[in-house]
């Protein structure tokens, strides 16, 4: 339990998805005006990364992985090399079966976050945490935790930046700096924030 | 038949006047982690230089053949490829190299920059056209991605791929290398400074009050 609870914490402040890796930048930056859609595609990306990490995991561990096909008989078989392509497919096909779920069973949800949800198929933080899960070797269990955990830490961030923005609006920028310019330093600031959290174990 | 002008514009456009990272904030998701070293930064680029170019060839190729309902799902097919030929060049004869890298090659495929211009141009473009547009996108996303990791390595660690450039203290030179330089954050100083000098030069790129 404890493990889990290690792993959920670096998950969300330490190995930030967003702050220390660079991942999903382009709709960190472009959908973090408000918070409120900020907040919006917080919660999207939570409910994707903890399906998709935790089904890759699954598909990479019975299929894809050096001799994972022992049970249909291919002992020898090593189809790691078919990774990306394999997680890039199941995470579309993921949030297309999400999308057409929530519009049928939970219109209100749907309503919600269903204008986010195409954006969040080519999101680099979902295939990021995807790849991470594969390349630290975690076990279902941990995958879940870390899936649920980096999308919480994504959503942190985004909110936060929003709200920075929001206030940023009222302050005299340099011409050149106006906009992108001050966003990015904007985050860079908050990165330095979280860095403080590195050094956190329990 | 282009002309050998509007060629210019497609290959050198997207290097200053039409950046993807400093204008259309494309592209940067998979890569700032990788630039604390020029050696790692040089690879990615060219990694990522070939991918776009190759993909907006042969999407550009076949994009009259392709159903408009499947061809987020045909596009992301042709780049997944791409990258997993570029994955397993650079295991066979850049092992360690492609270890630092480690899943940031694997996330060229999500790189906005590969989809939006096989979106935006292949899709509508002669596959000639469209390789110089790929090449030039490349570049122009290369050039900021060096300026950053020349910036980190230099005043990081005080050396140019590998190779001591300024004496370290710790060594018992005059340099004291400013860590902060390769903490992730630094990376998002560096590319706003970068947007702040290129806009103070072409100052129609400046975005209007809100």
């Amino acid at each position: 339990m404890e493990q889990y609870i290690n792993l959920f914490i670096r998950a969300v402040f330490i190995e930030n998805l967003a702050l220390s890796f660079f991942l999903g930048m382009c709709t960190f930056l472009a959908v973090s005006k408000k918070v409120k859609t900020a907040f919006g595609l917080g919660v999207a990306v939570i409910v994707v990364l903890g399906i998709s990490v935790p089904v890759n995991n699954l598909i990479y561990h019975n299929i894809l992985a050096p001799g994972a096909l022992e049970w249909a008989g291919f002992p020898d078989a090593d189809l790691s090399f078919l990774k990306f392509l394999t997680f890039i497919g199941v995470i579309a096909a993921l949030v297309q079966i999400l999308e057409m779920t929530l519009d049928k069973y939970v219109p209100a949800l749907y309503n919600a976050l269903g204008i986010f949800l195409p954006l969040i198929t080519v999101n680099c933080a979902i295939f990021g945490g995807v790849a991470f899960m594969v390349e630290r070797d975690y076990n279902f269990g941990e995958s879940v935790v870390f899936g649920i955990g980096s999308g919480v830490g994504w959503a942190l961030a985004i909110v936060a930046l929003a709200a920075v923005r929001e206030k940023l609006k009222y302050a005299d920028v340099p011409d050149g700096l106006r906009g992108l310019g001050i966003t990015f330093i904007s985050v860079g600031l908050i990165g330095l924030g979280f860095m403080s959290f590195s050094g956190v174990s329990l | 038949m282009a002309n050998v002008k509007e060629m210019k514009s497609v290959l050198f456009g997207p290097i200053f006047a039409n950046n993807p990272i400093a204008l259309q904030i494309l592209g940067i998701c998979s890569a700032l982690a990788v630039t604390s070293k020029m050696s790692n930064t040089l690879v990615m680029c060219i990694a990522l230089t070939a991918v776009v170019a190759c993909s907006n060839l042969f999407i550009s190729i076949i994009r009259n053949h392709i159903p408009s309902s499947v061809r987020i799902i045909v596009q992301m097919t042709i780049i997944a490829s791409l990258v997993i030929v570029v994955d397993q060049i650079l295991k066979a004869y850049a092992y360690s190299i492609s270890k630092e890298l480690s899943v940031f090659v694997g996330l060229i495929i999500t790189n906005c920059i590969v989809m939006g211009r096989a979106e935006a141009y292949a899709m509508k473009s002669t596959p000639f056209m469209s390789l110089l547009d790929g090449l030039g996108n490349g570049l122009g996303y290369s050039i900021v991605l060096l300026v950053v990791g020349f910036v980190r390595e230099l005043f990081g660690s005080g050396s140019l791929f590998d190779v001591q450039i300024l004496p370290l203290a710790s060594q018992g030179g005059w340099y004291e290398p400013v860590g902060l330089l390769l903490m992730p954050p630094s990376a998002f100083f560096i590319i706003g400074g970068f947007i702040w000098v290129l806009r103070t030069f072409r100052t129609e790129q400046v975005e209007p009050k809100e």
